[in-house]
């Protein structure tokens, strides 16, 4: 069996975000880089976690970027993974990505690929969706438990107010969630033969993005807070009143 | 000294009397890829495994470390430095540094993990024959076993060779009885495998590997300690003790190599963890500077906190920069010493060795970085600081104890000068002449001028005439008391006190000058701060502490021109260090920790 997990890097969770380019561009210099953590922990380790019981599977892992993505790529191999690919691209647009790795996925005919549910940066959610439609195989997203057992798998994925199981014969692309794996630590032995783990990069397919950023903006900063003493519930109900407005 | 791709390498001691430049020294910037990995890892180790549950571990619940220590081991954190053979990963000796850096910000498991993986495990693998390191170092390496070390009795602490206890070899020749007590014996409460030192028949001072459950074996309740609560710390006693007269670990009567040596490693790498211990009190600092506000501000707009962020930044940076500096001289030692046919272990011993003032030097400034830093922290915290619900009370309480072990900062000071002392005499070190120069510079007329207009030509000036402080200083002290000069404790501190300066001034300086170089000058500003400082600290200290010594012992005339020339070697050009620290200062306030 052969396993595809989709990496993207995205800056860490304390990063200071701000934009150039008149707001059309993430200001990435003093950025902190991680592996978005839907795709390490969940997706990345339960494939890592499916190899483990089974020695026979390969596992790949896949991203498009420029060079800057390679640490991060390594970081991954150090969890877990026998080789990366990196599709020499920067370019934001989800489709875009998913045709790039649409074409790398039909040639390597895995039967299993895994993303996380979105990245924590650009939120878009839809390249798992996209990259399945591409390859006409079915799509499940949000999964929170993914089994595998020789040509299909059983999913558990989150529905409003519960919880749904399906079933569904591979190959598949599957958008991972909380529940699906825990997060680990890559050891020294990882760490360690990442470096020897081939990084292979090709170039990309020649595709236009369907999408173009106008602008982004910051949310407005957080108002003060007004503390209101325990026992005046009048001026509370007046200010909510008068200055909030809101009854 | 010797050229290696264009790398002059110094000697032990040798920076006294010697310039390096930038492309010389190693810095923290230079960690490959994989060692920065390595380093992430070890940070992520303790946030995710260790500081979730520190509160448990500081009640010292039965079993929770070793599991800790274990899980370690799974993550290969035990043996970094051991050759593969003994289920090591044969990484090199800065990577093992990084390392102990990065699990430094563990509190209690810090210092069991470093008493694990140092003390506890590397007698065995330095000294040990084959079959003691078959036996026992694979299963140090996994955390199957855990490793302790006992040296200091009740009545010999820094007089380690004064200890009582003793050995005597059965009338069948097949164990040694020891008969003594042990104390601060940390991991003691649950450790395996014991490195004790004894004295053969009374006077021969011999190291043992003893295990627990050998016959006459016990350990005494846990100590209440200040700090570091969650470490175990025991007393051990041996009453007719049976150890098998094959686990004497290396020679009758050499226990002393094995007890100091090891010691220099543990120098260097008490430093690197104290450093990981500055480095997140610190960054708690910023953080509660940040959020805590006062009179309707954030009280990291005032001027008093940001004065001592900077000082803590100052300081740790100092600490980092010969750090590595060292910990790559030791490495580059150590693989040459391999290459001319030794032993792994016999190379480290030997590169640590000749390193060992350096050692000193680290083990003193980093310790002492962390008091600072976390006492400035405490004071940052203001009332919250003195409670228990912030981590920064307990960092304080836990800093103290690294200014007594290894060594304690005063016996360092003392061996800093004792060792350059030692070399010269033995003409590994050539202080006579470059003392000599500086005396006859005293008698000559001042250089006033700087015509050298290259990049730092003035602040590797000042570190020229730091070092030529400490020459004359120390050569004068020399001169006058002779071999009494052992008896003169406190001049002894000042003069160690002055190269701790200057080592650290000099890996400060190179490391802004290679920084400056690799990113250009823009982009090192506030570094430039950093060892601006640095050096203008520097200098009043060097010239008190210069001072202090000389009225020791000069006198008269002599005395005058000291003074004289010790106020030239220790000018520097003003600074407004107001400014520059609320620069370094702002710089953390805007990244929300301590980035350099």
């Amino acid at each position: 069996m052969k396993i595809l997990v989709c990496i993207s890097k995205t800056p860490d969770t304390t990063s200071k975000i701000s934009f150039k380019e008149n707001n059309t561009k993430f200001e990435e210099s003093g950025v902190q880089w991680i592996i978005n953590p839907y795709d390490e922990w969940y997706a990345l380790v339960r494939a890592i976690e499916l190899k483990e019981k089974d020695a026979s599977i390969q596992l790949h892992l896949i991203s498009v970027g420029g060079a800057d993505y390679d640490p991060v790529i390594r970081k991954a191999l150090a969890l877990g993974g026998d080789e990366a690919i990196r599709i020499n691209a920067t370019n934001n647009d989800s489709y875009f990505i998913a045709v790039q790795i649409a074409e790398v996925a039909k040639q390597g005919g895995y039967d299993l690929i895994l993303t996380g549910k979105e990245t924590i940066d650009y939120n878009s959610s839809s390249v798992g969706g996209m990259l399945a439609e591409l390859l006409d195989v079915p799509y499940i997203s949000l999964a929170t438990k993914v089994e595998v057992n020789n040509s299909a798998a059983t999913v558990n994925r989150e529905i409003e107010g519960g919880e749904e199981t399906d079933e569904v014969s591979l190959p598949v692309v599957i958008s991972c969630q909380k529940g699906v794996a825990e997060q680990r630590i890559p050891n020294m032995r990882g760490i360690m033969a990442a470096r020897t783990k081939p990084l292979k990069v090709i170039e990309p397919a020649a595709v236009e993005a369907l999408t173009n950023v106008v602008s982004y903006e910051l949310p407005a900063p957080k108002a003060g807070v007004k503390l209101v003493a325990a026992d005046n519930v009048q001026e509370l109900v007046r200010l909510l009143h008068e200055e909030a407005k809101v009854i | 000294m010797e050229s290696v791709e264009n790398k002059t390498i110094l000697k032990g001691g040798e920076w006294l009397i010697k310039e390096s430049t930038a492309n010389d020294i190693f810095i923290r910037e230079d960690f490959s890829e994989e060692q920065q990995m390595i380093m992430d890892m070890c940070s992520q180790f303790i946030q995710t495994e260790v500081l979730p549950i520190i509160d448990r571990i500081d009640k010292l619940e039965p079993g929770l470390m070793r599991s800790l220590l274990v899980k370690a081991g799974e993550q290969g954190l035990l043996s970094t430095s051991f050759p593969e053979e003994y289920g090591g990963l044969a990484k090199d000796f800065i990577t093992s540094t990084i390392v102990n850096e990065g699990l430094g910000n563990g509190f209690s498991f810090s210092v069991a993990i470093a008493a694990h993986t140092g003390i506890g495990s590397l007698p065995i693998l330095y000294f040990g024959t084959e079959d003691q390191k078959q036996k026992y170092i694979p299963k140090l390496a996994s955390g199957e076993f855990i490793g302790a070390y006992g040296l200091t009795e009740p009545g010999s602490g820094s007089d380690a060779l004064g200890a009582k206890t003793t050995a005597r070899l059965s009338e069948d020749g097949k164990y040694y009885l020891l008969n003594g007590q042990k104390c601060w014996i940390t991991n003691g409460g649950f450790a395996d495998v014991y490195t004790v030192f004894a004295k053969v028949d009374g006077d021969k001072f011999t190291a043992f590997i003893v295990e627990r459950g050998f016959e006459g074996f016990t350990q005494g309740p846990e100590e209440h300690k200040m700090g570091i609560k969650g470490s175990s710390t025991v007393q051990l006693y041996f009453q007719d003790c049976k150890v098998p007269a094959e686990n004497v670990l290396g020679e009758i009567g050499k226990g002393h190599i094995i007890a100091f040596n090891i010691l220099n490693i543990g120098r260097l790498k008490l430093c690197a963890a104290t450093n990981g211990g500055s480095r997140s009190a610190l960054d708690m600092s910023v953080e509660y500077a940040i959020n805590r506000e006062q009179f309707n501000t954030s009280i990291s707009n005032f001027g008093a906190i940001k004065e001592k962020l900077a000082n803590m930044a100052i300081s740790l940076w100092a600490s980092d920069s010969a750090l590595y500096r060292t910990a790559a001289l030791i490495e580059e030692k150590r693989a040459e010493l391999e290459a001319s046919g030794k032993t792994h272990e016999q190379a480290l011993l030997g590169a640590a060795e000749e390193y060992a003032i350096e050692c000193a030097i680290l083990k003193v400034f980093g310790s002492e970085v962390l008091d600072l830093v976390t006492n400035e922290g405490v004071q940052i915290h203001g009332g919250n600081g003195f409670s228990d619900e912030y981590l920064i009370s307990k960092a304080y309480r836990d800093s103290r104890i690294n200014r007594i072990y290894e060594g304690t900062n005063e016996i360092n000071r003392l061996l800093i000068l004792d060792m350059t002392l030692k070399r010269a005499m033995k003409g590994r070190l050539d202080l006579m002449g470059p003392a000599m120069a500086v005396a006859n510079e005293l008698m000559s007329i001042p250089d006033f001028g700087n015509d050298d207009e290259t990049p730092f030509s003035e602040q590797k000036k000042y570190i020229i005439n730091f070092k030529k402080a400490i020459l004359m200083v120390a050569g004068a002290a020399v001169q006058k008391l002779m071999m009494n000069i052992d008896k003169e404790q406190e001049v002894l501190i000042h003069i160690a006190n002055m190269a701790i300066d200057t080592y650290h001034a000099e890996s400060c300086l190179l490391r802004l000058m290679k920084l400056t170089e690799k990113n250009g000058e823009a982009n090192v500003a506030v570094l430039k701060d950093i060892v601006d400082c640095f050096i203008y600290d520097a200098a009043d200290r060097i010239n008190k502490n210069g001072k202090d010594a000389l009225n020791a012992f000069g006198e008269g005339d002599e005395l005058r021109i000291m003074h004289i020339g010790l106020k030239r070697f220790t000018k520097v050009q003003p600074l407004n260090s107001k400014a520059a620290k609320r620069r370094i200062a702002d710089k953390m306030i805007a990244d929300r920790k301590y980035a350099f």
